[in-house]
Order: structure tokens, then C-alpha cells, then sequence
């Protein structure tokens, strides 16, 4: 097995307690050594990667991820949606299961982690909480956990019936598994194509309440309370409301076992970002009203936010092209996130490095229970990520990695620019 | 549990909303806001000028150049005045629906409008159920879009012929459209605000020239939030309390095919907001009494004020062509002209 050295870099692992300048020697897939800068003993004969000037930190994880596998090839393949993560920086991402067919058995669960599908980046599968994903009969959790799937999930669709998700809370706490919800009441926002609100009515679209969403969360936290002795986790995937925050900030404070995520467009877009009627702002959750996304964004300098996470959701160009009404919702991510993160958590809003790092990292690995990932420990998975951090870059959609090209950051403005990313000790990504 | 949100500690500069890029063509009008007062005085002006034009002189005006009605909904006024308008003007006019062409084979908007253009369509006029479909189909063609109508969200014709026909009644002979155009005059727009592009329409348009626009009809079908629309326009759920105020009395239609399993009683709904003989008499007698069809008798208005001294509905249609005629006109030569109309 090769090994690696990444030399002369600045090193931010905000989970092992480190900020300073540090070479580390990577070898057979883990962190082998961490030294002062030119003091590795052991670097003889490994490949070099001069990160001098560089920050280098443990490879982002995103919990949220559709890589279309099986089934919708045409929009992302395994191997298309790894290229994209590892140009955005992610060493690792977890698979939703909304694919064709839904991901609910053991079997898909390995064939999206076989080597065929020629990943780059590490892939976690999150199954289906229930058959199909239609919300009626759980699956086997057990099962499912061996066969590697990291969490349950009918995310695209909510697990709407109480008894169903009392369920699906206690027996994914007996299987060790977190539940991750996608909190949306559909008896709400049956025809409904984006927020609620004035730019709803201006433009003459159905609209979804933001008590579509916190109605779930605040159903969905009144009944892990009820289970409290099981330890079972709720994850809320996407928040998207002010007061579904406030619930999960609530639950906390009552000590229940409550996290969520917010995606990048959340706390950076409002519905007003439809404009007219463009698909690429369409999404479930909606982009919110303006007063939703600055409590994203001061939910996320609070602490309140476990993760960021992408809701990477590629559809091909002509799904996009068509009446807003009848557009797929979803955007891809992957290869934003860490731009639009240092740009605007990180520069403007004063969003400390290490927790920004953290919230791309080290949370999200805490959060599924990804051991050995989210820090560059001596012992740690080999997965790390080296960008210049001002850099400042323009993203253009149609040069990305990512087979989709859907996203309403075209043309933004990016700071830190990803030069490489190492999964498992081997380069997954190198900038041109 | 929402009192627990935390309230916003820090100003925040955050990512700026784009400016619309559209319209992509300047013969398109998509929006009403596509006309400033100029190009609406310009426009009104023409109508003017064409509906008294010879036909022989104006069948010239745009003879054989193309343009292509196309309808995912059904229609009669605004298919056949557009119809109409166009051939009035010499173009020829090819009409594809959404029954009776490859739309029922699963063709996309775009693909339509790409093989229309291909045809040799030099302008589309596109009636669809889905609101913003005229900016999807101007973005993918290019060419000039006139809505016609988009679901629940805009027709702006309707709104320059309702203005034509209510100026003809409290400005005859103003020829400049100004902001005090319309000062002091109020027009309640009642019914089924909620899914109504002639009401949206109006209500961009009306304040724009100093006419103040009450809203009027209950909740379910006139939420709240339709009075954050802009300076000028203002909520009365009171129906006579408005009458009361008004100019113009635009009565709506209660759409049931847009009303999407909301429940509505009827019975309780004429006795609130129906525009009877009485009512007009005794609350506005001066008003105009408009409807941008099709009417339904009995239900928003009584059959007597449809047809009664005060009901300029007709006149509306009338209106239509000469409107419909200057917009076709301008899709055509707007490019020619070098610019926004």
C-alpha cells in the first residue's frame, strides 16, 4: 500500500484539538503519523502533496445525499455523484434511498457500496424506514445495519402515521440506527409548489405552509419523549421553518436525543429567489421567507445546527426545463457547499473556522455514528481534504462533476478552492 | 413552542434577490408590469387608432406574417378576440390545443414552442393552466410571448382592455396615461381573488394610474397575504361597504375548477357578494359594472345588472380585439422599433 504525505499545510482538526501547521503521513488507508512541520520520521519513499500555504482538514461529510442508484443513472450515477463530492471537498456522503427501486433491503444496501459502482468517496447507504418507502410496514432494521445502510430514512415522502413512526423510532434505537425525517405534513401541501407566503400569492402558485414542516417535528419530538428510555436518535433532515428549529431547540434543552441539518440554500436563499418561476430555486423543503433563513443562520452560529448538509438532488436538464408546477424538486450541492460555506458562514458572517470545519465534518460522523471519520486522529480513516481557503472562484454549474446541472448558484462567488481530496489514503480529487 | 424562537441579534448582509431578466424579446408580454405608462398610453393610443383604421388598409399592416395561438386551456373570448385581432391585422394564424395535437402525446412546452418556431410562428400567444409558463416558453423560443392567460397568476390583455373600457366611462378623451389617471377613482374586484389572474393583473395595473383597488370576498377565497400586493390595493370583506366606495364593480367568477377540494357554501356566498339590481341601486349607481367572463348568471351577479344600463361587460369583449390588435401589432414590430414598447 502507497503512502502519503501531506506536507507543509495548515492543519484544522476541530474534534482532536488541533490548529497549527502540521505534515501528516498517511498509510494504508489511515492517518499514520502527525508531525511538526519537516518532522515526520517515517515519510521515506511516500508520494508528496505540498499543501504549503494550504489548510488541510478531515474530509467534509454529507448526511444528505440522492445519488440516483438504481435506477435514475440518467440524473447521477455512484460514480458521477462521488466525483462531484470529492471535488466539493466530501470524503464520505450518505444515499438516501428514494431510487428505482427504493433502497428497503439488504441487497440494494450492498450494491450501492460494491466496488463496481466505482465510487471515489466513501458511501453510507441510509435505507428505507418502511416497505417501499410508502410509510406502512418497517423494514428490518437489524438487516438493514448489516448490510451497512447507517441510518433509516423515507426521506422525499415524511413517515406520516404516528403509530408508523413510533415505530420506526423504537425499533431503529433497538438496531442502533438514527431515523432521519423529512418533516413535511403532505395533507398541507397537496399541489403546492414552493413557500407560502406573499411571493406564493404574487405568482400565483400553491404554496406550502411552514406548519407543513413543523407540525412533523414538534409530532415526530413529542414522540421520541415518549420513548426516552430507548435512546432513540430523531435527526430532522433539511430544516427549513423557524419554528421547527425552535422545537428542536426546545427538545434539546429537554434533553431529548434531537438533531437536525440545514442545507446551504436554506440559510442562504428565500422564496423570493423563485424570481420568476425558476426551477433551479425549486426544492422540498421550499426556500423559505426571509425571516425563516435568518433564524437558519442563527441557528447555525448558536450551535443549535448539528450539520450542514447538501439535499444534493440532481435532475437531468429537461426534467428542469418545463412548468414550475410540474418541476422535480431538488438542486445539487456537492460542489458548492464548502464555497458558499466559507463565503458567506465563514467571511461574512464571522462563523469561526474550526466550527465551520466541524459542522462539515466531525457533527455529521458523530451524528450517524461514522467511527474512525470527522477527524485526522493518528488511527483516523485517511480522509482529508486541502484548499486554498481565500482563494476566491466562480462557479460554473456546466464544469462541474456532477451529471446534473440544476442548481441557482451558477456564476456565484466561492471562496476556498478544494486542490485535493484523499479518501482512505488515496487521491480522489485534484484540482487542475 | 414557537415562542421559543430566538429573535434575529445581528444585521446580517445576506446573498441580493437578481433582477428578472425578462422579457428576453421586447414584443413579449408576459406581465402587465411589461408596460410602463408610456408604452401603455402608446398602446391604448393604437388600439384607438386601429379599431378605426379601414380593414382593407389595416389587413396590411401584418399581412402573411405568422403567429400561433396556443391554448392548454379552453377559451372563447380571449382565443377568438385574439383570433381575430390577428387576422384583422393581415397575419395568419394557426391555433394548436392542448386536445387535437401532440400535446396529449406527452410534448413538452418547450418542444411545442421550438416546432412552432420551426413552422415559422413569429409570435406565440400561450394560454396554459400553469402559472409562469409564458417566461418558461420566451426563455426556450426567443420569440415574443403573449400571455394569454397563465393559471392563477396573470392576463394582462384583460387588464388593458378592462382599463380601455373603464376609461372610456370616467376619462373619455384622456389620451396620456399618467400616475393620477385614475385618482380617486376605487374599483372592487370581488369574488375568487385567490385564483384569479384578471384580479392580479388589475391589481398591478390599477394603483399604477392612482385607482385605488379594494379586494373583497371571504377568506377561503381571498387570503391576507393578497393585500401585501402593493400601494393601492386594500382588503374590504364587507361587499355593500365597498359597492359603497366604488367606481367600478368587477365581479369574478368562483372558479371550481381551480378551487382544489375547497369547500364553499353557495347559498351563503350569493347572499354576501352577489351584485344584484338592488345593491347597485342602492350603493352605486353611478358604477361600471364589469366582468371579464364567463359570467355565470344568478351566482356572482344577478341576470338583470348582466344585462341591466350599468353592465359594461359587452363593451369589454368589444374592447378586447382593439387591445388584443395593438399587442399583436407590437409583438410583431417591437424589435423593429428597436426596443421596449
Amino acid at each position: 500500500m502507497t503512502a502519503l504525505v501531506i506536507r507543509g499545510g495548515h492543519l484544522i482538526d476541530p474534534a482532536a484539538g488541533v490548529d497549527g501547521p502540521k505534515d501528516l503521513l498517511l498509510k494504508d488507508g489511515r492517518v499514520a503519523e502527525i508531525a511538526a512541520p519537516g518532522k515526520l520520521k517515517t515519510a521515506n519513499g511516500a508520494e508528496v502533496i505540498d499543501a504549503s500555504g494550504l489548510t488541510v482538514a478531515p474530509g467534509l461529510i454529507d448526511i444528505h445525499v440522492h445519488l440516483r442508484e438504481p435506477g435514475q443513472g440518467y440524473k447521477e450515477t455512484i460514480a458521477t455523484g462521488t466525483a462531484a463530492a470529492a471535488a466539493g471537498g466530501f470524503t464520505s456522503v450518505a444515499a438516501m434511498p428514494n431510487t428505482t427501486p427504493v433502497n428497503d433491503s439488504p441487497e440494494i444496501t450492498r450494491w450501492m457500496q460494491a466496488p463496481e459502482r466505482g465510487a471515489v468517496v466513501r458511501v453510507f447507504p441510509i435505507a428505507a424506514a418502511t416497505r417501499g418507502s410508502k410509510g406502512d410496514a418497517i423494514n428490518d432494521f437489524a438487516a438493514l445495519k448489516a448490510a451497512g445502510a447507517v441510518a433509516v430514512s423515507d426521506d422525499g415522502k415524511p413517515i406520516l402515521k404516528d403509530s408508523i413512526m413510533r415505530e420506526t423510532l423504537a425499533a431503529a434505537a433497538r438496531a442502533g440506527l438514527s431515523v432521519i425525517q423529512h418533516a413535511e405534513d403532505t395533507r398541507m401541501t397537496e399541489g403546492a409548489s414552493m413557500n407560502l407566503g406573499p411571493m406564493s400569492f404574487k405568482l400565483g402558485l400553491r404554496g406550502m405552509p411552514p406548519e407543513a414542516e413543523s407540525s412533523i417535528v414538534e409530532r415526530d419530538i413529542r414522540l421520541i419523549s415518549e420513548l426516552r428510555e430507548s435512546r432513540a436518535h430523531l435527526h430532522v433532515a433539511h430544516t427549513s421553518t423557524a419554528a421547527a428549529l425552535a422545537a428542536v431547540r426546545q427538545a434539546r434543552r429537554n434533553g431529548l436525543r434531537v438533531t437536525c441539518e440545514v442545507a446551504p440554500h436554506h440559510f442562504l436563499l428565500t422564496d423570493e429567489h423563485v424570481g420568476m418561476y425558476s426551477t433551479h430555486a425549486k426544492m422540498c423543503p421550499p426556500l423559505r421567507s426571509a425571516a425563516d433563513r435568518d433564524a437558519m443562520i442563527e441557528a447555525i452560529l448558536d450551535g443549535v445546527v448539528d450539520a450542514i448538509a447538501t439535499d444534493h438532488a440532481p435532475h437531468a436538464v429537461h426534467e428542469k426545463e418545463v412548468e414550475f408546477e410540474r418541476a422535480p424538486n431538488g438542486i445539487i450541492g456537492l460542489e458548492t457547499a464548502l464555497g458558499l460555506c466559507l463565503r458567506w458562514l465563514h467571511k461574512e458572517w464571522r462563523l469561526p473556522l474550526g466550527r465551520l470545519m466541524s459542522l462539515l465534518s466531525a457533527q455529521p460522523a458523530a451524528l450517524l455514528g461514522l467511527k474512525g471519520r470527522g477527524t485526522l486522529a493518528v488511527g483516523s480513516f485517511a480522509d482529508v481534504v486541502v484548499f486554498d481557503l481565500n482563494a476566491e472562484w466562480t462557479y460554473r454549474a456546466r464544469e462541474g462533476k456532477s451529471k446534473s446541472r440544476n442548481t441557482p448558484f451558477d456564476g456565484w462567488a466561492m471562496q476556498g478552492k478544494v486542490h485535493w481530496t484523499v479518501s482512505e489514503g488515496r487521491v480522489a480529487y485534484k484540482a487542475d | 413552542m414557537n415562542s421559543a424562537a430566538t429573535p434575529v441579534r445581528r444585521q446580517l448582509r445576506v446573498p441580493a434577490v437578481p433582477p428578472s431578466p425578462f422579457p428576453f424579446n421586447p414584443g413579449s408580454l408576459l406581465s402587465i408590469l411589461d408596460l410602463g405608462l408610456e408604452g401603455l398610453t402608446r398602446l391604448l393610443a393604437r388600439a384607438t387608432a386601429l379599431e378605426s383604421m379601414d380593414p382593407l388598409v389595416r389587413d396590411r399592416l401584418l399581412a402573411k406574417r405568422r403567429v400561433a395561438l396556443l391554448f392548454y386551456e379552453s377559451s372563447t373570448r380571449t382565443r377568438t378576440s385574439f383570433e381575430l385581432a390577428a387576422k384583422g391585422l393581415g397575419a395568419d394564424t394557426t391555433l394548436v390545443s392542448s386536445l387535437s395535437s401532440s400535446i396529449e402525446k406527452g410534448e413538452s412546452l418547450k418542444d411545442t414552442g421550438l416546432t412552432l418556431r420551426a413552422l415559422g410562428a413569429e409570435a406565440i400567444i400561450l394560454r396554459h393552466s400553469s402559472s409562469g409558463a409564458p417566461w418558461l416558453l420566451e426563455k426556450e423560443t426567443g420569440l415574443p410571448v403573449l400571455n394569454a392567460g397563465d393559471g392563477m397568476h396573470e392576463h394582462p390583455t384583460q387588464a388593458l382592455l378592462d382599463l380601455r373600457t373603464i376609461l372610456a366611462h370616467l376619462r373619455p378623451g384622456v389620451e396620456t396615461i399618467a400616475a393620477d389617471t385614475l385618482a380617486g377613482v376605487t374599483v372592487t374586484i370581488t369574488g375568487d381573488i385567490l385564483h384569479s389572474r384578471v384580479a392580479r393583473s388589475n391589481m398591478l395595473l390599477l394603483p399604477r394610474l392612482g385607482a385605488r383597488v379594494l379586494l373583497c370576498g371571504p377568506k377561503a377565497l381571498l387570503p391576507e397575504v393578497a393585500a401585501a400586493t402593493g400601494p393601492g390595493v386594500a382588503i374590504e370583506r364587507d361587499f355593500e361597504a365597498a359597492l359603497r366606495q366604488s367606481q367600478v364593480a368587477m365581479m369574478l367568477r368562483i372558479q371550481a375548477e381551480r378551487l382544489a377540494g375547497l369547500q364553499l357554501d353557495l347559498e351563503e356566498y350569493k347572499t354576501a357578494y352577489q351584485l344584484t339590481g338592488q345593491r347597485l341601486a342602492a350603493l352605486a349607481p353611478q358604477a361600471v359594472v364589469l366582468h371579464p367572463g364567463p359570467i355565470i348568471r344568478g351566482l356572482e351577479l344577478t341576470a338583470g345588472v348582466a344585462d341591466g344600463p350599468q353592465s359594461a361587460i359587452l363593451e369589454q369583449v368589444k374592447n378586447g380585439v382593439a387591445i388584443r390588435m395593438a399587442v399583436v401589432e407590437r409583438a410583431l414590430t417591437a424589435s423593429e422599433q428597436g426596443g421596449r414598447a
